[in-house]
């Protein structure tokens, strides 16, 4: 019985051919500090990662099964286009807690990519994405279950205000923005 | 399109992957003024690279983390955000991080509206050394009660994680940390920032109010205030117990001021814990319990009735409850529900199977579940739970989804089903339906061996299903691809095929194997095929001889070799018998003992090993021995007590079976090479050569007597060792020159050498062990004889004030019970043979027949047991069970004469009249006159 809010052990993306596209292995001092044993145990090096994701994505790479034991990790998964996102839990955790999580964050990252959640997408937005992860887990806390609250707490870069150069391009665009607008205002009354 | 997506990933992971770059780019952070976008693009890229699996070595961590702290002259909060972040994950590796503690400290003042604040907050517990906890505190404890809920969620994490290394000051939190799980509502929060501009755009125009998250409706805090609580608690049973009950909300749960499903999750683990320790709560907390199994959350009742399942000795009413609310998830669309059910239901269902039979219903819906984990958690909770009329169902439901699983389920399943046909053994004709049609499906090594064995399983206990089996095997290794399997059926067909009532159905299949198989395949088949060779049908024999011929030209030589052999064997019926047919086999335990002694001895390297010697045992006997070592393993305990001695009668039952009583061979064997090895310390004994034989050892007194003595006799080539194991029971006597004196009758034969007394006896040194040794006067005579015993001794009492023994003593002696040499036990041992042919063989050797009165037996059972014991030769062919009530009776008996003295059988014809006792007529026949006459000798006295 896990007595901690250490929930999530690993997060892991992977893509369709079983690739890592990111890999998040929770391993918190203070766990060891408070006495318990390193959940990752034998997963430190990344050979270890490796062959373990291997191993799950080819027990996972079909869709519709959600979730899994694997090698002692239950495993929670959700396929997304040419993705497939994990997160990995303690053998005896709260399968609906862990999928609570799971869930969260990939509510929040549609959100943030406007439900164009790929391979591609994800690379193109990597900020939004990483702090998309660390809005929803803290070092195996998880810190969030609210997906719109996670996806409002990952700020946007914005383009630097020296690069803004004002010509006619971006004062027409300006203008048909505005334009824009006010006519959805308009033609709300 | 491949080519192009790989190009494209190689493009991506060697730009993001490549090291020595992102660290020459990170001057970017000293450019000025700070390109906000440049940075955050190149912050990325290092956090990623971490995530990919790239390491940093501490120098390059340090450069880069005092790199990002430059950043935090730069008020954009998109950059900000992901400073945090990258130190974060720099803290780990790199050095004197503590540096950054101040501008740190900046981000986390009250006053500072911005949305990096709870990363700022979440960073420092990383950066923080923990003897400077105490200067932070008082930022702690606003912020764990900080009324948004993402600032009082950072602060309570940040307190989680620096708890072990600063548990004094984390202590100190108590009062805020309670007063975060306690917090009401989450509304009107966020009053203050909620002036978004009317065209939705203008708030870009400002650095710092792009803060605009959205309120949260998780109460998470609540989850991470309890975590934190529980953690400063958990060593006090009592507030743990009164913050369960606090939070518990009341007789009808309403009370609780929880509202997130995850805090109450941990409620429930904290009070099964408690439970756990104390199981005098148990009542109060079951209470709480039922109440959350009503609770709105999913969550919240899976927690509560796992607690309630896991929980030991819980009234059956909650435990239905538990149970009722986990069945209602098996139908749930949602595979995580379905997988969280049926996974505690499966480990309930080892301990708990009637109750879980309830589900049953629901679980068969299950075996076709898309998520292979939750099918299987259903089949193995049904196996366990199934009763003999769902079997045929649950059979047909496997049945449709075979073919979808890999074959490491397939394994699982049919081990499933293999202990369910134990089980249910009236169900067989279902589950060999099932177990052919699968052994047709496609499959591997693994899984298909999984099915033979079941299905030779199947043919070994349960008689019916024997033929059918057997003619599904046939078909298998028409095809089969697997030359072990084949070979294994192979030998299981010869084995099995003669015996059933048409042979030659069999033959035709064997005969392909030789027609069609590799070399081994082939070898296999004809010694298959030579075993229905010695059926008595002249018929078949033509046939089978004819085969065999065929095979003489064969391109393997194995395979030419065994054909020839086979042919010659089976023309001559005794050659047959042994090479053939013979269904006895050396009892490798005593193979095993006299092999050890014969390497040891140098002496005995002069002559060829004497494997006559070597008791042999049947091969019913030989795989009971197997069996009853592995099926405790392969098949669960309670499983094997469910098939009782009943059903493993029945296996036997339909050939020649031979029951040895109680201590199975083996343990007398061990018994034996551990004399060995005592005697060969003996010095005296060292020239007496290999030991022949020991016996069982006998008891000459009382069990409660003061003295207490047994009696092992060890039988060499010249002479006879007895050994004395003597005992003294009292603590406050010691026994000096303890010696038994042995008083040989005068015509026995033997002549005493010497006793090799105990000098001290005390209770301790207990027991000792007295040896007399008798020269063989003929070793080639078995001499028999009792002999009355004495034990002399002096005894001494001991001072109990000094422990020093008295120094006079006093002679004494003690009458023993006398020792008898006898045949049985000392001179003979059983051994398995075939009576019939042996018999028949044996007519010109040696051969005595005498007919004695036993007018003290009252059954003809009762003569056999003591004709059995007296002789101590293994009965053959279950003719030592004579019916009850029979008047006329034959017993068949086999042993072996130690010492070279050769095999000897013993036919005993018995009849039976009330008044008179039982009429014995004994003929032996053996390969030396003198065991003839050893064995008379024995029934007679």
């Amino acid at each position: 019985m896990n007595l901690s809010l250490y929930v999530v052990n690993a997060f892991i993306v992977l893509d369709t051919d079983g690739h890592r596209v990111l890999a998040k292995y929770f391993s918190p001092k203070a766990r060891t500090q408070l006495g318990e044993p390193d959940p990752n145990k034998g997963l430190q090096g990344l050979k270890e990662q490796r062959a373990f994701e291997k191993g799950l994505f080819a027990k996972t790479r079909k869709a519709g099964g959600d979730i899994i034991l694997y090698d002692g990790h239950l495993a929670v998964y959700k396929h997304s286009l040419d993705l497939i996102f994990y997160m990995l839990g303690g053998p005896l955790e709260n399968e609906l807690m862990l999928h609570s999580a799971l869930i969260a964050f990939m509510d929040a990252i549609h959100l943030l990519l406007r439900n164009q959640v790929e391979k591609r997408a994800v690379l193109e937005n990597l900020d939004c994405v990483i702090l998309c992860l660390d809005e929803t887990i803290d070092d195996g806390v998880i810190v969030e279950t609210d997906a719109t609250t996670i996806a409002s707490r990952v700020s946007r870069p914005r383009a630097d205000t020296t690069e803004i150069v004002i010509n006619e391009q971006t004062i027409l665009n300006a203008y048909q923005t505005v334009k824009e607008k006010m006519q959805q205002r308009i033609g709300q009354f | 399109m491949a080519a192009f997506s790989k190009k494209e990933e190689e493009g991506l992971s060697s730009y993001y992957n490549n090291k020595t770059t992102i660290i020459q780019e990170a001057r970017v952070f000293n450019e000025s003024p700070i390109s906000p976008r440049k940075c955050r693009a190149l912050l990325t890229r290092i956090v990623y690279l971490l995530y990919i699996g790239e390491s940093f070595g501490t120098q390059e961590a340090t450069t880069l983390f005092f790199g990002t702290t430059k950043l935090f002259q730069h008020k954009d909060s998109a950059l900000r955000q992901m400073v945090y972040l990258s130190i974060k994950e720099l803290a780990v590796s790199a050095e004197d991080v503590i540096m950054v503690t101040s501008s740190i400290m900046k981000d986390m003042q009250p006053n500072s509206e911005v949305i990096y604040r709870p990363n700022a907050i979440r960073a420092l517990c990383r950066i923080i050394d923990p003897s400077m906890v105490q200067g932070v505190e008082r930022f702690f404890k606003a912020a764990i009660v900080d009324r948004t809920p993402s600032i009082s969620s950072a602060a309570l994490v940040s307190s989680y994680h620096l708890f072990p290394f600063a548990k004094d000051v984390a202590k100190r939190w108590v009062n805020e940390a309670q007063e975060a799980v306690n917090a009401k509502s989450s509304s009107g929060l966020f009053s203050s920032s909620t002036a978004g501009s009317y065209l939705g755009f203008g708030s870009s125009t400002s650095t710092n109010s792009g803060y605009q998250p959205m309120p949260s409706t998780s109460y998470i805090a609540q989850y991470h205030a309890l975590g934190l609580l529980y953690l400063i608690r958990r060593q006090d049973r009592m507030a743990v117990t009164k913050m369960i009950q606090q939070l518990g909300g009341g007789k009808s749960g309403s009370g609780t001021a929880l509202k997130n499903p995850m805090a109450l999750s941990m409620l429930i683990r904290y009070a099964a814990k408690v439970v756990e320790e104390d199981p005098n709560v148990q009542k109060q907390m079951l209470d709480l319990l039922e109440i959350w199994l009503r609770h709105k959350s999913d969550m919240v009742n899976f927690e509560a009735a796992r607690a309630i399942c896991e929980m030991k000795n819980v009234p059956s009413a909650q435990l239905t409850k538990a149970i009722a609310v986990l069945q209602l998830f098996l139908s749930s669309p949602k595979p995580t529900l379905r997988f969280a059910a049926t996974r505690c239901l499966a480990s309930l269902a080892l301990t708990q199977p009637a109750s879980v039979a309830t589900c049953n219903v629901d679980l068969e819906n299950l075996i076709s579940d898309s998520n292979r984990s939750v099918a299987t958690y259903a089949i193995t909770t049904l196996l366990k739970t199934g009763n003999e009329a769902s079997v045929d169902r649950l059979m047909k439901q496997i049945t449709g989804f075979m073919s979808e699983i890999s074959d490491e389920f397939k394994v699982i399943i049919v081990d499933a089903i293999r202990s369910l046909c134990l089980k249910f053994p009236t169900k067989h004709v279902s589950m060999l339906g099932f177990l052919s049609g699968v052994l047709r499906d496609e499959g591997g090594y693994d899984f298909k061996r999984a099915v033979v064995e079941a299905i030779f399983d199947m043919i070994k206990y349960i008689g019916e299903s024997k033929e059918q089996a057997l003619s599904h095997l046939c078909e298998f290794i028409e095809d089969c691809e697997f030359t072990k399997l084949s070979v294994r059926i192979l030998y299981l067909l010869g084995i099995e095929g003669p015996k059933a009532p048409q042979p030659s159905k069999y033959i035709r299949f064997i005969y392909n194997r030789v027609v069609l198989e590799n070399a081994t395949v082939r070898a296999a088949a004809v010694a298959s095929l030579a075993k229905f060779g010695i059926i008595d049908d002249t018929k078949l024999k033509k046939s089978i001889g004819v085969l065999l011929n065929r095979c003489l030209d064969d391109v393997d030589d194995e395979v030419r070799d065994r054909a020839a052999l086979y042919l010659k064997v089976i023309e001559e019926p005794p050659l047959a018998e042994t090479y053939v047919k013979d269904d006895s086999v050396f009892s490798l335990s005593a193979l095993e003992s006299k092999l050890v002694a014969y390497v040891r001895d140098a002496d005995a390297a002069s002559q060829p090993f004497d494997v006559s010697s070597v008791p042999k045992v049947s091969r019913e006997q030989a795989a009971q021995e197997v069996a009853r070592k592995s099926l405790l393993f392969f098949i669960s305990p309670s499983l094997y007590g469910h098939l009782g001695p009943s059903s493993l009668d029945t296996i036997g039952a339909p050939v020649t079976r031979t029951t040895t009583p109680a201590p199975p061979p083996q343990t007398t064997e061990v018994t034996q090479s551990s004399f060995v090895q005592q005697l060969a310390q003996v010095p005296e004994l060292a020239s007496y050569g290999a030991l022949i034989n020991s016996s069982k050892p006998s008891q000459l007194t009382e069990n409660e007597t003061e003295y207490q003595v047994s009696c092992v006799k060890h039988i060499f080539r010249g002479h006879i060792v007895f050994q004395f194991n003597v005992s003294n029971t009292m603590p406050d006597t010691i026994l000096e020159q303890v010696s038994v004196i042995m008083q040989p009758p005068v015509d026995s034969g033997l002549t005493e050498d010497f006793i090799i007394p105990v000098p001290v006896l005390s209770s301790a040194s207990s027991p000792g062990i007295v040896y007399v040794s008798f020269t063989r006067e003929s070793p080639d005579e078995y001499a028999t004889a009792s002999f009355p015993c004495l034990l002399k001794f002096i005894s001494k009492e001991v001072d109990p004030a000094t422990g020093e023994p008295e120094v006079e003593g006093y002679e004494d002696e003690y009458q023993l019970e006398e020792v008898e040499l006898a045949a049985g036990g000392d001179y003979i041992i059983p051994s398995y043979s075939n009576f019939s042919s042996e018999w028949d063989r044996l007519r010109t050797g040696a051969s005595i027949t005498e007919t004695f009165t036993l007018s003290s037996m009252e059954s003809i059972k009762a003569a056999c047991d003591s004709i059995v014991e007296i002789l101590n030769m293994e009965p053959l062919g279950g003719s030592q069970n004579a019916a009850p009530g029979t008047t006329v009776h034959t017993l068949q008996l086999s042993g072996l004469l130690t010492g070279g003295g050769g095999k000897i059988l013993a036919r005993c014809r018995m009849t039976f009249s009330k008044g008179e006792g039982v009429t014995l007529e004994v003929g032996v026949r053996g390969e030396k006159q003198e065991a003839c006459h050893l064995v008379i000798a024995a029934i007679g006295g």
